[in-house]
């Protein structure tokens, strides 16, 4: 399978920070591949990397073969959609949508048909002659997705593109995205710092932190099996197991991860104290005290909820705990 | 367009332009600063220096010809009584045209800020805009209209039998003259009107920040709405004040035509140096006299920045 | 406490304060219909249009008045170009020297004006250069620049910078970008900058009398009326009309840059 972007040792710095630091990615043909991580961990920038916005300070980028290096954003077959959705607010949404192809040369009748369909495929039809301001957060989204696609784009960069969308309206755009990228078969490359956004919608993630990614796979190898405690932390929020905890349980000295909803509290197991309860409606959410250690257990409904103070025991599968490097305190 | 992912073919000369400055973002601000920094580099600062190096110079005061030597003797000069008295007078000018213009800008930036609202807003907003930006010398010509023995303000004072007032005033010494359009108070008239907008606008400005919980909070916490204008407003105007003041100030030290028309014989510093480098021919000391208000106006603009005042223009 | 209404007296200390501001320019408008032209006598003794007439017909006045708009139209293209250009790379990146761009460019009119006149007098007297058209039109390109700079300055940190990525992005180069997005997006605030640095350039008179030769703007030709008053009626008219001239661009730059964050007369 053909590798639509490849990064080797690439290294993004402004002055003394290391904004992105080392990075190797490959990213398939058809993919799509999400890039999470906290703010300021370098995601953001890679995509500005691939877009051509940023230049590397060192490493090389290719796209399907071809080294970026030196290309300007504007020869690249790329396209963005971007956060703040970045639409023309002196053109209308027709005129928008048709940008790209103005630029290259495509006469004004064909241009805006390829618009038009442009904007049906986004469930637009009929917005054409309207203002950027006159539209919803979603409409504006929709016509940033809809201009970048006219441009038949090898690769699609998204970033945060539903940031800015309440809840609702970023579920249905989640379904409506993944449905598109299946559609057009366009490899897309999404930036986001919501891990549940990442993991329903892609079909590998990179976990970014500090500049450098932490881990890359699937998104069920990310939730059940981090490999560093920052992953196991920052998607899904597991109970990271310091080593001395481990070594008890399983004999193997090492940082472990256990998922909160694999916690079960009893009679036997290790002993912990219960220090806050709270209802989370199909779950309770219940926070404990174990040898100093903090850990979380999601009850789900109809289990026996302890009180506040009570001393209990925590237990887990075998299955359910998953070892990551050994002791690295 | 090719079927390439990357196009690296395609090539008009502006397209090769364009890639060049895009592969190096500092010759594109270099070439984006080159001709205003050059224009404001070479004509302006290279004429300031050449103000600059003209008052280290001094003039034979027998054959009037400018000695191009360097030397202080011109700048001892403006320590001469006379001199002094000049550069004492018109700083005294504009600290009192500054002090003026503050109170009587602060109601109407603090009404502007505060409770204008829609077309009230638009009409303070170019309220203040029209007078600033309306000319100069037909403001100062209003004024000369309005001061006139016949003008509008004497015979106002008849109509109301007050004349004896007015005359009073004017025995006043210093402040008082044969008339006000020959008086200070005259002179000092013309400045605040002409300069007043200029106070206006950043105390305005820098009012609007004040969020409005802040006052709330303030009353909230038991002060009474006099407490919360002495502690929370006039702190947070400030630096809007001291914006304000250097235009005025700045402009009081610099005008020489407005106390030509309306004043005493007098003479504040623009005067001096207009007549030194005009009918005297002595260009050093018309320099060095220049310089005073460039030091004046450095000295306050370090000690405003202190005051964190730029943030309000 | 009564937040939203003003108090009695805080509403007379403003409207005082206004009516103080302009009543002196709406004296200029009575005065230009009175029949008395030998003293500034009020009440006018009595009404007339004769003195527009009068002006209409003085050669001098019209000379004046081309003379002024030809330099202030030349000024005015000058400070757009330098001040645009200035704008963008300031805000374009974050370079070393910033601060001292935006200083300098403030500099010509944070310093008193006469700083400004002698200065570019005694350089020119230095260099050789005779006065002439071209020295005043110097003088006021290096203070109006500031204004343009201003205007354009602020929209451009309005336009985001992800609009010009975002044209890149879509196959437009530098160039193109220029004329399809940053363009557009910013010509009302040039066309604001550039109205009122007509304004500026028409109305100034203090670096120009050190600027301008034999030449005579409007307001040099005001300056000697003011100084040696001769024909007050005439003067009465041109005042008039110079508040007016100079009252359509401001408006128009007002409500050009109405709702932005543009204050249109910064810098001034």
């Amino acid at each position: 399978m053909t590798s639509a972007v490849v990064f080797k040792g690439v290294s993004r710095h402004f002055g003394s920070v290391r904004a992105v630091d080392n990075v190797d990615i490959s990213i398939a043909e058809g993919e799509f591949f999400a890039m999470l991580g906290p703010s300021g961990s370098g995601k953001t920038t890679c995509l500005r990397l691939i877009a051509g916005f940023e230049q590397p300070t060192a490493g090389e980028i290719s796209i399907f073969g071809q080294s970026a290096q030196g290309v300007p954003p504007y020869k690249r077959h790329v396209n963005t959609v971007f956060q703040d959705y970045a639409l023309f607010p002196h053109l209308n949404v027709l005129d928008n949508v048709a940008y790209g192809l103005m630029i290259s040369g495509v006469s004004k009748r064909d241009r805006h048909q390829a618009a038009e369909e442009a904007l049906e495929l986004v469930a637009l039809t009929g917005y054409g002659a309207r203002k950027p301001s006159e539209l919803s957060g979603g409409q504006r989204q929709r016509v940033a997705l809809a201009r970048a696609l006219v441009n038949k784009p090898k690769v699609l960069l998204l970033d945060e593109p539903l940031g800015a969308l309440d809840l609702k309206l970023r579920e249905q755009m989640q379904e409506e995205l993944k449905a598109l990228q299946r559609k057009l078969g366009i490899t897309f490359v999404f930036v986001t710092h919501d891990q549940g956004e990442a993991l329903s919608m892609a079909d590998r993630v990179a976990v970014f932190n500090e500049g450098k990614i932490v881990q890359v796979g699937k998104p069920e190898d990310i939730y059940y099996r981090p490999e560093v405690p920052f992953v196991a932390d920052f998607v899904g929020s597991s109970n990271v197991i310091p080593p001395h905890v481990t070594e008890k349980v399983t004999g193997t000295r090492a940082t472990a991860s256990v998922r909160p909803e694999a916690v079960k509290l009893g009679d036997s197991g290790l002993p912990a104290t219960v220090r806050a309860t709270s209802f989370l409606g199909t779950s309770t959410r219940v926070s404990l005290e174990l040898e100093g250690v903090q850990m979380v257990a999601l009850l789900a409904k109809g289990q026996n909820i302890p009180e506040v103070g009570e001393h209990t025991h925590v237990s887990w599968g075998e299955d359910d705990i998953h070892l990551m490097e050994t002791a690295d305190e | 367009m090719s079927d390439a992912i990357l196009d690296t073919g395609r090539n008009g000369i502006m397209a090769r332009i364009s890639d060049t400055l895009w592969r190096n973002p500092r010759l594109t601000v270099l070439l984006l600063l080159a001709p205003p920094a050059l224009w404001l580099g070479v004509v302006y600062l290279g004429s300031l220096f050449a103000l600059l190096a003209q008052s280290f110079f001094s003039i034979d005061e027998f054959s009037g010809l400018i000695i191009y030597e360097f030397t202080l003797k011109t700048y001892a000069e403006l320590f001469t009584p006379a001199n002094f008295d000049i550069i004492v007078r018109t700083v005294m000018m504009a600290s009192a045209v500054t002090i003026a213009a503050a109170i009587v800008s602060f109601p109407i930036a603090y009404y502007a800020a505060r409770y204008a609202r829609g077309k009230w807003k638009a009409i303070f907003y170019l309220g203040v805009m029209l007078p600033l930006w309306s000319s100069y010398l037909v403001k100062v010509y209003s004024w000369k209209l309005i001061l006139a023995k016949e003008g509008i303000l004497n015979w106002l004072f008849e109509t109301l039998h007050l004349s004896w007032l007015l005359d009073a005033y004017l025995s006043i010494p210093i402040i008082g003259g044969n008339s006000l359009s020959v008086s200070w108070t005259g002179t000092f008239l013309v400045f605040l009107y002409v300069w007043l907008p200029f106070m206006i606008l950043p105390i305005q400005a820098a009012l609007e920040r004040v969020p409005r919980s802040m006052l709330e909070a303030s009353g909230d916490l038991g002060a009474t709405p006099g407490q919360s204008f002495r502690f929370v407003l006039l702190p947070l105007a400030l630096p809007g004040v001291i914006a304000g003041s250097i235009f005025t100030f700045s402009l009081t030290l610099g005008d020489y035509i407005i106390p030509q028309i309306v004043g005493s014989s007098r003479r504040f510093i623009g005067q001096a140096v207009y007549a030194y480098q005009g009918t005297a021919g002595n260009i050093p000391l018309a320099a060095a006299f220049a310089v005073v208000p460039i030091v004046i106006m450095g000295v306050y603009l370090w000690a405003a920045k202190r005051k964190g005042a730029f943030d309000a223009l | 406490m009564h937040s939203d209404r003003a108090s009695t007296g805080l509403k007379i200390a403003a409207g005082l304060g206004l009516a103080f501001m302009h009543l002196p320019i709406l004296l200029i408008f009575v005065y230009a219909f009175t029949t008395e032209d030998k003293s500034y006598q009020w009440p006018p003794p009595g009404l007339t249009l004769k003195w527009f007439a009068v002006t209409w017909n003085r050669p001098d006045v019209w000379e004046a008045l081309t003379l002024s708009a030809k330099v202030a139209s030349i000024s005015t293209v000058i400070a757009l170009v330098l001040g645009t250009l200035c704008a963008a790379a300031v805000s374009r990146t974050k370079f070393f020297g910033r601060e001292t761009i935006s200083l300098l460019v403030i500099l010509p009119i944070a310093l008193p004006g006469i700083v400004t006149g002698i200065s570019l007098r005694s350089a020119f007297n230095l260099a050789d250069i005779p006065f002439s058209f071209w020295t005043i039109v110097l003088g006021h390109a290096t203070f109006c620049i500031v204004v343009v700079y201003n205007n354009a300055v602020a929209r451009f940190r309005r336009t985001s910078g992800s609009l010009v990525e975002a044209s890149m992005d879509l196959g437009a180069n530098s160039f193109q970008t220029f004329r399809y997005v940053i363009l557009p997006n910013i010509a009302t605030a040039l066309l604001a900058g550039g109205m009122l640095a007509f304004a500026l350039s028409f109305d100034e008179v203090i670096v120009t009398t050190f600027t301008a030769g034999q030449q005579q703007t409007l307001p040099i030709w005001m300056l000697e009326e003011l100084v040696r008053p001769r024909q007050r009626p005439v003067t009465n008219v041109v005042a008039m009309v110079v508040v007016i001239v100079t009252f359509l661009p401001i408006l128009g730059a007002y409500y050009l840059t109405r709702g932005t964050d543009t204050v249109a007369g910064q810098g001034k």
